[in-house]
């Protein structure tokens, strides 16, 4: 069976034969659809920071003009919530972690030389470019944007006059169905690629871990979107035909939508997260000059973490009106999630032990993800525990947390990728200051920003608010809403220097070897930037598994997977 | 130096079973969603026999059949592929398009006099879920004939392989009807 | 910054104490944990670093003895893991799942944006002559328990209350049950925790909690005319 539209074709004339449009906009090669995942997710990430600064602004001196845009009523606070959200889980964290990274690394990290359904995987982006346009439609139309949250909670996600928004919420229910339609697709073609396509001595336990950890997350967001799909078609249908699932009078329950979400919405949050751990495993070992500690236990929990999640949704679900019985049994199941999760991130630190460490930029934001996720991963517990949660669900609490983990997998995580695969990806090499002095601004920045929430969530500050003031108790704690924004404004300063680092390196920037970090793993035996179809006649073949580093008995310090040894057998 | 895009799959693994496989256990999870919200609402407002009884059951049974024929069609479909029969898979595809259409058919005659004796998805929990879960799957038997339809124009029914993908989403579908089919008219 | 249990607003109900025992037990375990694995870490980084001449140690960490530097704390994890959900089964269940005897029932409907608070008045039932109904008020006298049945109109609503260490979200289509019990006179807010419509932020309500006798004289005002 013919699934590829590339055909058989000679590489040296490749380029001549492909115009403009087939190179850049209707590719159908794997690592152009993981650039165009990546330049799609970056313009949202923009859209949903300034968003987010819009928000800062008005928590921390509300009701005065917002710089650029004006002044924040209440309803537009809401849209700027609801949308902040929306915008970074689907449309920032998903393509980049997911389609940028997934796209990219899996053919070349497994030896294909390209996805195993490549007209497939176009038509994914398309889909996902579609999305992002009925999203981006849905801020100008009469009433405005969807503003019910972005858990979209019903009743008030149900109704036009709970919110006022119509049309708004319709098209972000739409947006979010093209969305899923998109990494169906892309999940469909990276399970049965990994499965069907690897290069002869791959075998699963040879995979890097980055490719495990993208597998574990797709299988996850195919197995777990479809009650979600479900439930967005019931709230479609009771916005438009009048049906009644979630409605209390017609014989509707509201807490349906709560399951059937957080079914779905636990199993994202790792959807989002496994990636970029997968990303800090494979750093890790290149910079430490070691193998990574418990290959196969790390897969092994990750695995169990991804079982567990299934099971666990209920802990959104604490006081939403649910059984109250329900809640100790999946308080005992979410606790339990730190367990493979407390040996991923031990197994991390234990790599470092009598390594060989190399402090280049994207080992910085690998030892950043490390530090910054374990106090999201000590925060978690609080929320987990049912009776500390009964205070902290829905404070900022809740907000310092989920930023301390999706924020920590997307940004240090995120770059720490984009760092190690850019000389790959672009064939030139980033300025190592430029990518230091992005690095400890962040950081610095992040924690001025996030930090202080903790505390202010403690107090006691619900989530949603657009007006902090209006609580007598909030108010002697103001000052820590002020805190949070100017960090939150220099965060964003802080990006100046990748943006400045990205721009000089493409046009000037030195070009990149073909294996600039002496790493081990299969994607740097292809030239940077690698051909359409990856490699020339021959493709490699594996002999050993990814991370043997610093072998005993040998002179060099690495040993690539492809290399054949006559003597040994490792 | 020609070198293919097709990479040489693993002997033994088709990449278009694996792919139909994935998106099927990703289709099961959405009608799973379905039928569990279904069941947990039923079980907690006591039955809904008073709403069942209006629906009709000697159409859905006649309709059952029809959709179980249009299974034996294609699994004929692939079999005739398979042995190399020129005309067979032809006549096969086309009769299960046919038998799908006709499922379509009397779903719609059926939504009909539902909709003309007064029960709308708007009615009642009851019909919320039934019209959903109904419609939902026949849009599936609708892209089910779409795809057949596609394979039989397009004349590629010898490489048998085309024929068993959809084939796997044929079966599924028909699998979904039977388990809608009690739950919704007998239960 | 650091001390986190300083943030908490006073803690003027009965089971609010022990909701904050079991934040203070997380507290302090995580801190610890967390200093333990940063301190681990940075131990590591430094003296790890990359110098000449020194190459690292090939540790796969694959066979068991390795593997148990990790398999240990990990285990030391799921014990401590036990140990926060055992101490916190019995607070949730206290506080959620059973219900003292109370004398006063109180119900809250909850709609946008305002909380309609309904008395039964002298005779203690709903649905007579003798209720009263009082918006974004709640009073309540000091040291008693007090039930009260959560109601909404529209759309899901969340009660909250800092000070007592009390939330539940309140859904359309049921009567949720709750209780507490304030230890302490004042006057405290109660503001909505769900997003709930543009006029979520600043939908609140004000709890005043009485002495018994100030209770009994604001009983005695209102219910004076019937």
């Amino acid at each position: 069976m013919r699934e590829s539209g590339a055909g058989t074709l000679d590489t040296h004339e490749h380029h001549a034969e492909r115009g403009f449009w087939r190179t850049y906009v209707f590719s159908t090669d794997h690592k152009m659809i993981g650039k165009q995942y990546l330049s799609l997710g970056l313009f949202w990430a923009v859209v949903g920071g300034l968003l987010a600064h819009v928000m800062r602004w008005q928590l921390a001196w509300p009701d005065t003009a917002v710089p650029g845009w004006g002044e924040v009523g209440p309803e537009t606070y809401n849209v700027l919530v609801t949308m902040h959200g929306t915008i970074m889980v689907f449309f920032v964290a998903m393509p980049i972690l997911l389609g940028a990274f997934g796209n990219f690394l899996i053919p070349l990290m497994i030896g294909a030389r390209d996805m195993a359904f490549p007209r497939l995987n176009m038509l994914s982006v398309w889909v996902f470019a579609l999305a992002s346009l009925v999203l981006l439609v849905s801020f100008f139309v009469p009433g405005g944007a969807a503003s019910a949250g972005w858990t979209g909670y019903p009743p008030l996600s149900a109704k036009v006059e709970y919110t006022g928004v119509n049309w708004g919420l319709n098209l972000w229910i739409l947006a979010h169905a093209l969305e899923f339609a998109a990494f169906l697709m892309g999940g469909v073609n990276y399970l049965t690629t990994a499965i069907a396509l690897r290069v002869p001595g791959m075998t699963f336990f040879r995979l890097p871990l980055v490719i495990w950890q993208q597998l574990t997350a797709t299988t996850l967001f195919l197995l777990s979107v479809g009650p979600l799909i479900a439930g967005a078609v019931m709230l479609l249908l009771d916005r438009i035909i009048g049906t009644h699932f979630y409605a209390a009078e017609g014989g509707g329950d509201p807490l349906l939508w709560q399951h059937l979400f957080w079914f779905f919405g636990h199993p994202e949050v790792y959807v989002i997260l496994l990636p970029a751990v997968g990303l800090v495993l494979d750093v890790l070992p290149v910079f430490a000059r070691k193998p990574i500690f418990g290959y196969r236990w790390i897969i092994y929990s990750t695995i169990a973490a991804g079982g567990l999640s299934f099971i666990v949704w209920a802990h959104h679900m604490f006081v939403s009106g649910m059984d109250p019985r329900l809640a100790m049994p999946f308080s005992i199941t979410t606790i339990l999630i730190s367990v493979p999760f407390a040996y991923i991130m031990f197994a991390m630190i234990a790599t470092l032990y009598k390594g060989s460490i190399r402090f280049d930029t994207p080992m910085l934001w690998a030892l950043g993800f490390i530090a910054m996720f374990i106090v999201g991963g000590l925060t978690g517990i609080f929320n987990g525990s049912a009776p500390a949660d009964i205070y902290i669900s829905d404070t900022y609490f809740v907000v310092a947390h989920f930023h301390y983990t999706l924020f920590s997998s997307v940004v240090f995580g995120g770059f720490a990728g984009f760092y190690f695969w850019f000389p790959k990806m672009f064939g030139r090499l980033l300025s190592e200051p430029l990518g230091k002095i992005h690095f400890w601004l962040t950081l610095v920045f992040f924690n001025v920003t996030f930090f202080p929430l903790h505390n202010i969530g403690l107090a006691g500050m619900m989530r949603r608010i657009a007006n902090p003031l209006e609580y007598e108790y909030l108010v002697p704690h103001q000052w820590i809403n002020v805190v949070a924004t100017v960090g939150a404004i220099l965060l964003l300063a802080s990006q100046i220097p990748f943006v400045v680092n990205v721009v000089w390196s493409l046009l000037a920037g030195k070009t990149a070897p073909k294996n600039p970090w002496e790493a081990n793993t299969l994607e740097w035996t292809a030239p940077s930037p690698p051909p359409p179809l990856n490699w020339g006649a021959t493709l490699p073949v594996v002999y050993r598994g990814a991370y043997e580093y610093s072998l005993p008995d040998m002179a060099e310090d690495w040993l690539p997977q492809d290399r054949a040894l006559a003597a040994r057998s490792r | 130096m020609a070198i293919s895009a097709e990479a040489p799959a693993i002997p033994g693994i088709l990449p278009g079973k694996v792919g139909v496989w994935w998106f099927l256990a990703s289709e099961i999870m959405l009608f799973g969603g379905l039928i569990a919200s279904f069941i947990v609402f039923r079980l907690g407002s006591g039955g809904w026999h008073g709403e069942a009884a209006h629906l009709s059951v000697p159409i859905a049974a006649v309709n059952t059949l029809v959709l179980l024929t249009s299974s034996l069609t294609m699994v004929q479909a692939f079999a005739t592929a398979e042995r190399g029969d020129q005309r067979g898979p032809r006549t096969y595809l086309a009769l299960t398009i046919l038998l799908g259409l006709a499922f379509l058919g009397i779903k719609a005659y059926e939504y009909t006099s539902e909709i003309l004796a007064g029960f709308t998805p708007g009615t009642g929990i009851f019909w919320s879920f039934y019209y959903t879960m109904t419609g939902l799957h026949a849009l599936h038997v609708l892209a089910g004939a779409v795809v057949n339809s596609i394979l039989l124009g397009a004349g590629r029914l010898r490489n048998p392989h085309r024929l068993e993908l959809a084939g796997l989403y044929w079966h599924f579908v028909d699998v979904v009807w039977i388990f809608l089919f009690p739950l919704l008219y007998l239960a | 910054m650091l001390n986190w249990m300083r943030w908490l607003p006073e803690n003027v109900s009965t089971y609010g104490g022990e909701i904050d025992a079991v934040i203070a037990l997380i507290y302090y375990v995580t801190l610890a944990w967390f200093f333990l694995t940063l301190g681990v870490f940075g131990f590591f980084l430094i003296r790890y670093r990359r110098r000449d001449g020194r190459r690292a140690t090939y540790v796969a960490g694959e066979r068991l003895r390795e593997a148990a530097w990790i398999l240990v704390p990990v285990a030391v994890v799921l014990v401590l893991d036990f140990w926060i959900d055992l101490r916190g089964g019995p607070v949730w269940a206290k506080v959620k799942t059973t219900m003292p005897p109370t004398e006063l029932t109180i119900q809250v409907t909850a709609k946008q944006f305002n909380w309609e608070i309904l008395y039964p008045g002298p005779d203690g039932k709903f649905g007579t002559e003798d209720d009263r109904q009082f918006d974004n008020e709640l009073h309540v006298p000091v040291g008693k328990p007090v039930r009260l049945v959560l109601k909404s109109k529209d759309v899901i609503h969340s009660l909250f209350s800092p000070n007592l260490r009390f939330k539940q979200d309140i859904v359309p289509g049921r009567a949720i049950p709750a209780w507490f019990e304030a230890t302490k006179p004042g006057k405290y807010e109660l503001p909505c925790a769900e997003l709930c419509g543009f006029g979520h932020s600043g939908m609140k309500a004000w709890l005043y909690v009485h002495s018994p006798e100030e209770y009994q004289k604001w009983v005695n005002e209102q219910w004076a005319s019937s």
